[in-house]
Order: structure tokens, then C-alpha cells, then sequence
């Protein structure tokens, strides 16, 4: 993302649309516009100043033609780069270079999925891949399970390890109103949970349900005349290692080691100076291999880092406070809840979950099965 | 690039027909190539050859599928010993007895009717 200015542009609206499982008939498009019309009243700004549209979906094939017709727009400029869960992280940096060349000023950002309403199967077209296919993986889990299976075999990591990561999510969630799940869960709990593909149980996966919303972002100059506190775009950063995972180079080491590495030089920042680290964690191992990517611990040592509610409510290092995508929401692509978080944070919305002295926050997405990698960094005013 | 007489795929299919597990190789750059294409990942040449493999590897990355209905069944990856990795599953021995690090064989599978044959391994022990 060299090219892109620290700064330059900032989140100035989030908003989710209705989770979990919606009403009957509601459309992907239905809740993009939920996500803008209810992040358009967060920022103050009307739909007559949107100008950039950024959509991603598995359900509309060119859904940011459906959304600009849906909401009456014919946008100066238009990105639909999908890419997987990590697709709205690259539409913040896109919306940024565009801002920064005046192609657009005000970029919405816009998510759907009813994949609980209409199932998973309606939801996401099942793709044929001749080298994949005949061996009936249950993708993407079984992808993220020889991860895991790496992981326990080279560094030594374990089931109970990784169950502290949906402990710590699960913990997180139970502070959050509109989380999912509601009820507390322990290590013996996910154990005993039933089995999807080893080593994973049905616990160590992301939850099935509804949802979508919509971020804004415009110059940093615009933000500063809005209802609410900017959240700066700080740093970017993105890799692109594989998209079969019979493909990817290490399993034990993913695109985040780069997309960190690139948006922490654009930030001018470290991991130390993070206080909120949101991270797609589409399972359990995610949690473990991005804290190691990023920089929160050394590689090999996240099984160990993860013990003990180190990143729960109670612990040093807040992660998915949320509840993330193992017990928040997480309707397919969940990208964007991590964008709509760590925003939330910077502005200290958060309630019973909001952490302390929250000025710089990271939102790391993930998308296919550890295919696509996409780091962005924020932060308040204080930290520019 | 003239225009392609046979896809890469079709190739692969056929040295599975003979019972041979097919890979591409790119002189150019030194290296095998999977799963086969038309261009050269390494070098962007059009460059490659089709090579048979030994059939002979190691298990690089295992997991036990456990669908909602029937037995739970193996699904891996293999590196193979020229150095190339494609998914798999090992046959022969439970599910979860499939160890990282265990090196195994290659074999035919052949599922019959429309279906295409694919390449499966087996346990083989001292080699």
C-alpha cells in the first residue's frame, strides 16, 4: 500500500444491520441499506454526499450495481473487489486512494448475508476444484484444520490452547448486547462439543448467522466537521499467498506477516502501541497464527500466549471484544465487523467491553482458507 | 501461446488412467509445478514439461472429517519427494491414525461412472 497517506482518510460512520437470524425475506441489499442508512445517522452525513460505494457478497452477483440502483446513487466511483472475509479491509485502503485522488469524498462501505435465513448452501455457491473436490473436505474448516494440524505438530500447541481462544471470544460476547451467543463456555465445553474435522469441534468454528453493515470513510479534513470523534486510517496493508490450500507455502505462517509488516511501516507504529486487536477468527487457530503474524508474540509461542485469559475481558491484551466471529456474529464475509469494532473502541462506545485508554486499534481480516490477508491500523486524534 | 490442444487437467487425467501420478515440471525454473497449468507460476513461461512421479511421500498436514451422516474419513496433504504437494487422503488405516511426518504411497482411485480417477496413498513403511 505504499502510495497511501497516513491519515489521509478516516471510518467517520459504522453500523451493523439487523443479526442473527433476520425477518423472513429480508434481502442482502436490504441490509446493505440498513448498514448506510443507519451509518450515515451515526456520522451525520445524508445520502446526497455518498459519492464512493464499496460493496462485497456472496448472494448478489453485482451487488454494488443492486445497491447503487436500491438507494438511488450513480457513484463517482464504484469498487466491489471481493476477495473473501478480508474484502471490506482492501475496500478501506481502496476508498482511501480514491479519496486521496478526489476520485470520491465519501465512500460507503456496504456487507450482507441472510446465509442462516436461507442456508449456507443458497448462500455461497459451492465451487468445484478437480484437485480438492473428490476428497470431500468440509471447506473452508478442514483447510483451517491442517493449520491446525501444523501447528500442534511443529510448535507443540494444543486442543485445550485453542479452546481458550473461543473462551476468551465467548467471554468477550457475554459483555456485548447483540452478540449471539449468551450463555458462558469453558475449555471442557468445546472439547466435548462435536467433532467438524479434527482437531477442530464444533466450537473452535465461527458461528452461522445473518448480518451485515456498512462503514464510511472520507478525508480526514471532512471527518473533523462530523458528529463524531474520526477514527484515522493510520496504516494498510494486504497479501495475497494462495488460493487453495494445497497451495499455501507454510501453513504455520500466513499473508498477515506481511500485511502487518506493510501497514505497521504505514502507521509508523508497533504491536505495543495497540490496545484493541481485532482479528478474523473464522476458528480457533486463526486467533493463535495472526497474534504471530502480527507481532503480539513470537511465532510458535501463540498456543501458550492464549492460555489463562490473557486475551478475555480480564486479561493484558484485548482481542475480538466483540466476541468476534466465534460468538458474536459471523454471517460469511465478517470483515467488516472487525472495521465497525475497532472504531467503536477509538470512540469508547463499548460499555461493559470498551478498553481502557483506547487510541490505536487494528482490525485484521482474513479471507478463503488463509488466502487473503488485510491489515488496517486506526486511530483517534491522540494518536497521529 | 498457441492454442491449447488438451487442457492441463485432461493430461493429468489420463496419466491417472494409466495408473501414473502426472506433475508438471518447469526446466526453466528448476522446480515442479502443481497443479498443472498452462503457465509457469515461477517464471511466467510457457514452459513445462509433464513428468510422472514415483509416487512416493510424506504426509504434510492431516485432518479427520467428521460428516453428519457415515464414518468419519481422512483427508491430507501430501508433499511428494519431487517436490510438489497436493491434497489427498490416506486409505488403509484408520482415520486418525494418519500421522504427520508418515510416508506413504501413491495409488489409483477409481471412483467409476462419469467420475474422473484421483490420486490416493497408502502407508509405506522404510521408504
Amino acid at each position: 500500500m505504499e502510495g497511501l497517506k497516513r491519515a489521509s482518510a478516516a471510518i467517520v460512520g459504522v453500523a451493523e444491520s439487523d443479526l442473527g437470524h433476520v425477518a423472513d425475506g429480508l434481502s442482502v441489499i436490504d441490509m446493505m441499506a440498513q448498514g448506510v442508512h443507519r451509518a450515515l445517522d451515526d456520522c451525520g452525513l445524508k445520502l446526497k454526499d455518498v459519492d464512493g460505494l464499496f460493496s462485497a457478497t456472496t448472494q448478489s452477483r453485482l451487488s454494488v450495481v443492486a445497491l447503487a440502483e436500491y438507494l438511488g446513487l450513480d457513484p463517482a466511483f464504484t469498487g466491489s473487489t471481493i476477495v473473501g472475509g478480508s474484502s471490506f479491509e482492501y475496500h478501506v485502503a481502496h476508498a482511501m486512494a480514491a479519496i486521496q485522488l478526489g476520485l470520491c469524498n465519501v465512500a460507503v462501505i456496504a456487507y450482507g448475508s441472510t446465509q442462516r435465513s436461507v442456508g449456507r448452501k443458497q448462500a455461497s455457491v459451492r465451487e468445484i476444484n478437480p484437485y480438492e473436490s473428490p476428497y470431500k473436505p468440509f471447506m473452508p474448516s478442514s483447510a483451517y484444520a491442517f493449520a491446525a494440524s501444523r501447528h500442534m505438530h511443529q510448535y507443540g500447541t494444543t486442543r485445550e490452547q485453542m479452546a481458550a481462544v473461543a473462551v476468551a471470544a465467548r467471554d468477550w460476547a457475554l459483555l456485548n448486547p447483540v452478540a449471539w451467543e449468551k450463555k458462558p463456555l469453558t475449555i471442557e465445553a468445546v472439547l466435548a462439543s462435536r467433532m467438524v474435522s479434527y482437531p477442530f469441534t464444533v466450537r473452535d468454528c465461527c458461528l452461522v448467522t445473518d448480518g451485515g453493515g456498512a462503514v464510511i470513510v472520507t478525508s480526514a479534513e471532512r471527518a473533523r466537521s462530523l458528529k463524531k470523534k474520526p477514527a484515522y486510517v493510520l496504516g494498510c496493508g494486504a497479501s495475497t499467498t494462495h488460493s487453495s490450500i494445497s497451495s499455501m507455502p507454510d501453513l504455520t505462517v500466513t499473508g498477515a506477516l506481511a500485511a502487518g509488516k506493510a501497514a505497521y511501516k504505514m502507521a509508523k507504529l508497533a504491536p505495543a502501541d495497540i490496545r484493541a486487536v481485532e482479528l478474523y477468527d473464522a476458528f480457533t487457530i486463526n486467533t493463535i497464527l495472526f497474534l504471530e503474524d502480527l507481532g503480539f508474540c513470537k511465532k510458535g509461542e501463540g498456543g501458550a500466549f492464549v492460555e489463562g485469559g490473557r486475551i478475555g475481558p480480564k486479561g493484558s491484551l484485548a482481542v475480538n471484544t466483540n466476541g468476534g466471529g466465534l460468538s458474536y456474529c459471523h454471517p460469511g464475509m465478517y470483515g467488516l465487523f472487525l472495521l465497525i469494532e475497532a472504531v467503536r473502541q477509538l470512540r469508547g462506545e463499548c460499555g461493559a467491553r470498551q478498553v481502557a485508554d483506547c487510541e490505536v486499534a487494528i482490525a485484521h481480516g482474513n479471507g478463503g482458507v488463509l488466502s487473503t490477508q488485510a491489515t488496517v491500523i486506526l486511530g483517534t486524534q491522540a494518536a497521529l | 501461446m498457441p492454442a491449447a490442444e488438451k487442457s492441463p487437467n485432461k493430461v493429468y487425467v489420463e496419466h491417472l488412467e494409466r495408473g501414473e501420478l502426472g506433475y508438471q515440471f518447469s526446466p526453466e525454473a528448476g522446480k515442479p509445478v502443481f497443479y498443472p497449468r498452462v503457465v509457469c507460476p515461477f517464471t511466467g513461461s510457457t514452459k513445462l514439461e509433464w513428468r510422472v512421479s514415483k509416487g512416493l511421500g510424506t504426509v504434510y498436514a492431516s485432518t479427520v472429517v467428521h460428516p453428519g451422516e457415515g464414518a468419519p474419513f481422512n483427508v491430507a496433504l501430501i508433499d511428494c519427494d519431487e517436490g510438489f504437494r497436493l491434497m489427498s487422503r490416506v486409505e488403509d488405516v484408520a482415520p486418525d491414525k494418519v500421522k504427520i511426518g508418515q510416508r506413504v504411497r501413491f495409488r489409483v482411485h477409481r471412483p467409476g461412472g462419469e467420475n474422473d480417477p484421483y490420486p490416493v496413498f497408502v502407508p509405506a513403511e522404510g521408504v
